[in-house]
């Protein structure tokens, strides 16, 4: 495959191993987040960690959007489907996530609600076509890269006069995202949570570009590094962030050149701004209520508004009481700190949305990384020494 | 069979627009028509034309094997095969990776109220297709019709005799370490021609189902190889799920390479596309087979001699494992765990 | 929401639609948020849209500096110090 087997190679690989080695202090740790659920999903998939020097520690941090939807939102597309008879569109990974009672959007589908998995927003915009007498209902959530979509199928649903077809938005925003991350109280505090560099995600960063990011380098003084997506742009990316670290510098690097550019993408950011607009406060599950970190649709959209045309109360959830998942968020602690990891948590039995999207740390470390937890006694020889 | 018709004065039945209807399952005439002039015609042996409601067969010495398998995939033609050629491959496989020779087949249907006769015809021509060329009889069957709406058009039965040669002991309990892990060929084409056609995902794609049986592959491998400790076809859950199976069952660890794991690049490109992992993605033609350490290179050329087992290949080894993990160095030169398939792989977005 | 893939663009079709291939693979997909795509292009595919393009040259210079890290790594058979 083009631009993909290429990032991949394994000769390359062993080449930026050894550099970061020689790269790194002895004498102190690193800590970097990535805040992109495909970059949670590859490290753990192409083994990463193996490959860097175990002073070197990767934070997954907020960048899976199923992760941070709070459960009252999906009560709510629940809602949609069973007690006002949508045909509810949704994304897939969604459909799993645990909401109150142990339900779900898949439950409802089982019990009987006209719950339908798509692929697109297109998708969604076709079932309304093919269904003019019952309302349809898309549940629109992720970062930048998925807002996009959205605004276009709702461009499209008005430009075809559609009557049957809204989104549920939940769109939030990466830079609020890391904004949260570096308010938090265990970052403010020293000595809690510590957090030398970030590893900015790759397909939000062709949409957005490379600028929201320099608040981040500029007030908080954290160097960033924009990461292309297959495993050696993270391993390439890393090598930056040290380098930046060492160096005792704090800047926006984009080492995604050959797909992301400072402004972004204009086209996609003015349809975003054609139709949506920023909701003054937003709940994440997690990081609590943020503020201007979501969007909704604007008033020359309403009718495509569900939340305008349909009645849905939004009652706030709170998580189970022995789940982590929000504290697993923000980086303080790591999935196996949590009590229910692994025993009553499980990807078949997920108590918390880290655990059901495979991007979400506790189920990428259950799935992919759990054995390690068996090792720490006797490390696993790394494939660098080998 | 044309005095039945003779006799009751049914009409010969319409293949071209025809339908299943609830007295094809009654027993009577028109079941007996059906039998008559589809079952029989398709499978034609002894067995069958006694139009009796068992099969008898001499059983010779030795060990006997049993297994049966339902087959409710949908849709039920894809490229590559279809339910009927499915059912017939997939029960023959499961005796198959006993070491044992299947010899007999049955077959029962399940027949939805208004399902066409064309497609029916073209399945169980299917089926006796398949089964001539793995020379398997078909020696008993069933037909039963519900009501439209409670059932996916057809669904198969089929269960599968099979007799185990002297010598050969083959279970899912004997892998152990030090133990070589050798794979037959490519995986996830099954699974990936199957979700290509679903309405939902909408590709192209010209991947075509591996489905095939698997006994003479079987049969040349046991020849090289008498000792074969496990055997087993990745089905459903694919190949993660069948390495933890075996460890699960024989108490020991896997450790297995990415590299050498054989995947077509239309179904890599699929799964990227769609987020799955080609190692959870079901196969109908592929064997995994474990064998003790100094017989690893001659079974691997067994297999690679054979036309179902040219893209064989060594993927791991059995080690001491009490967690039973299943462990895999990536093709990128990290670690990563293979662990058991949770709930049903949907496609991802994220 | 990051499962996105680069896909080359085998044709152009009405409505801002293309169909894209990736070894062999294909699919109708949208071009509504990118502008300028021509068949050939290599775009990146996310839930059924081309987010954006792939720019081939400076993929290149990316390779060749994982590249130079590998050439260390062989005693200094790669391209430059």
């Amino acid at each position: 495959m083009k631009y993909v087997d290429e990032f991949r190679d394994a000769t390359l690989a062993r080449g930026l191993a050894q550099a970061i080695a020689a790269k790194v202090r002895c004498d102190r740790d690193y800590h970097l987040m990535e805040f992109c659920g495909g970059h949670t999903h590859a490290i753990s998939r192409h083994g990463i960690h193996d490959l860097l020097p175990p002073n070197v520690h990767l934070i997954h941090g907020p960048g899976c959007p199923v992760c941070v939807l709070p459960i009252g939102r999906i009560d709510s597309a629940i809602a949609l489907a069973q007690e006002h008879d949508v045909i509810l569109c949704s994304y897939g990974d969604v459909l799993r996530v645990p909401a109150s009672e142990r339900r779900s959007l898949l439950k409802a589908k089982a019990a009987g609600a006209d719950v339908r998995m798509v692929y697109s927003s297109l998708d969604a915009l076709r079932i309304a076509q093919e269904n003019p007498d019952r309302e349809v209902v898309f549940f629109a959530i992720g970062f930048e890269t998925t807002t996009p979509p959205t605004a276009v199928a709702i461009r499209q649903a008005k430009a075809m006069g559609l009557k049957n077809f809204t989104a549920f938005c939940n769109h939030v925003l990466t830079p609020a995202a890391i904004q949260g991350i570096l308010e938090s109280p265990e970052l403010r505090q020293v000595g809690t949570v510590r957090l030398d560099g970030i590893i900015g995600p790759s397909h939000v960063s062709t949409v957005i570009g490379s600028r929201p990011y320099e608040f981040v380098a500029e007030q908080y003084q954290m160097p960033v590094v924009i990461a292309g997506f297959e495993p050696l742009d993270v391993m390439q990316s890393i090598f930056m962030l040290i380098r930046q670290i060492n160096a005792g510098r704090a800047e926006v690097e984009n080492e995604f050149t050959r797909a992301v550019d400072r402004d972004g993408n204009l086209k996609a950011q003015a349809l975003m701004s054609e139709v949506l607009e920023l909701r003054p406060a937003y709940e994440w599950r997690g990081l609590g209520v943020l503020p201007y970190s979501a969007l909704r649709i604007n008033a020359a959209y309403a009718d495509f508004d569900a939340e305008r045309r349909f009645s849905i109360p939004y009652r706030a959830v709170a998580d189970h009481k022995g789940c982590e998942c929000g504290v697993i968020l923000r980086g303080v602690k790591k999935p196996r700190d949590c009590r229910l990891f692994g025993t009553v948590c499980t990807p078949e039995n997920p108590m918390g949305s880290c655990m059901v999207s495979s991007e979400g740390a506790c189920a990428a470390h259950y799935t992919y990384g759990r054995y390690r937890d068996y090792r720490d006694a006797a490390p696993t020889p790394k494939a660098v020494n080998d | 069979m044309d005095d039945l018709r003779k006799r009751s004065n049914l009409r010969p039945l319409d293949w071209r627009q025809g339908r299943v209807d609830m007295t094809h399952g009654s027993g009577g005439r028109a079941s007996a028509q059906l039998v008559d002039e589809l079952f029989l015609r398709a499978f034609d042996n002894d067995w069958l034309r006694a139009l009796n409601d068992q099969a008898c067969f001499l059983v010779s010495s030795g060990r006997m094997v049993a297994a049966t398998d339902s087959h409710v995939v949908s849709p039920l033609f894809f490229p590559g095969g279809d339910i009927g050629c499915l059912s017939v491959h997939g029960t023959i496989n499961d005796v198959a990776m006993a070491g044992a020779k299947p010899l007999y087949l049955t077959a029962g249907f399940i027949l939805e109220e208004g399902f066409p006769l064309r497609d029916l015809r073209r399945i169980v021509d299917s089926m006796a297709a398949a089964a001539r060329e793995a020379d398997v009889a078909v020696i008993a069957g069933d037909t039963k019709v519900v009501e439209q709406g409670k059932g996916d058009g057809v669904f198969i039965t089929t269960t599968g005799i099979g007799v185990v040669p002297e010598g050969v002991h083959i279970s899912g309990d004997r892998a152990r370490p030090g133990d070589r892990i050798l794979l037959s060929g490519t995986i996830g084409d099954h699974g990936v021609a199957i979700m290509s056609l679903r309405e939902d995902l909408r590709f192209g794609t010209t991947v075509a189902s591996d489905t095939a049986a698997l006994h003479g592959l079987v049969a040349s491998m046991v020849a090289a190889v008498p000792d074969i400790h496990c055997l087993r076809d990745p089905t459903r859950g694919g190949l993660a799920t069948t390495l933890n199976e075996i460890a699960q069952q024989s108490g020991v660890g896997m450790r297995i390479r990415e590299l050498p794991i054989p995947v077509r690049p239309q179904v890599k490109a699929a799964c990227e596309f769609l987020g799955l992992d080609p190692l959870y993605v079901a196969n109908e033609g592929k064997l995994v087979a474990i064998c003790p350490p100094v017989e690893a290179e001659r079974l691997l050329a067994a297999m690679q001699a054979h036309p179902l087992g040219v893209d064989a290949a060594i993927i791991g080894e059995v080690v001491e494992d009490s967690h039973h993990f299943v462990e895999m160095e990536t093709a990128f030169g990290g670690r990563r765990m293979v662990d058991w398939l949770t709930g049903e792989q949907l496609p991802r977005i994220c | 929401m990051c499962l996105a893939v680069p896909v080359r663009v085998e044709r152009l079709l009405d409505n801002e639609m293309a169909v894209v291939e990736m070894d062999g693979l294909r699919k109708e997909i949208s071009l509504a948020l990118v502008d300028g795509v021509r068949e050939g292009d290599y775009v990146i595919l996310h839930v059924g849209y081309a987010l954006s393009r792939l720019d081939p040259e400076e993929a290149e210079r990316t390779l060749a500096l994982f590249a130079e890290f590998a050439g260390r790594l062989d005693g200094g058979g790669g391209t430059q110090p």
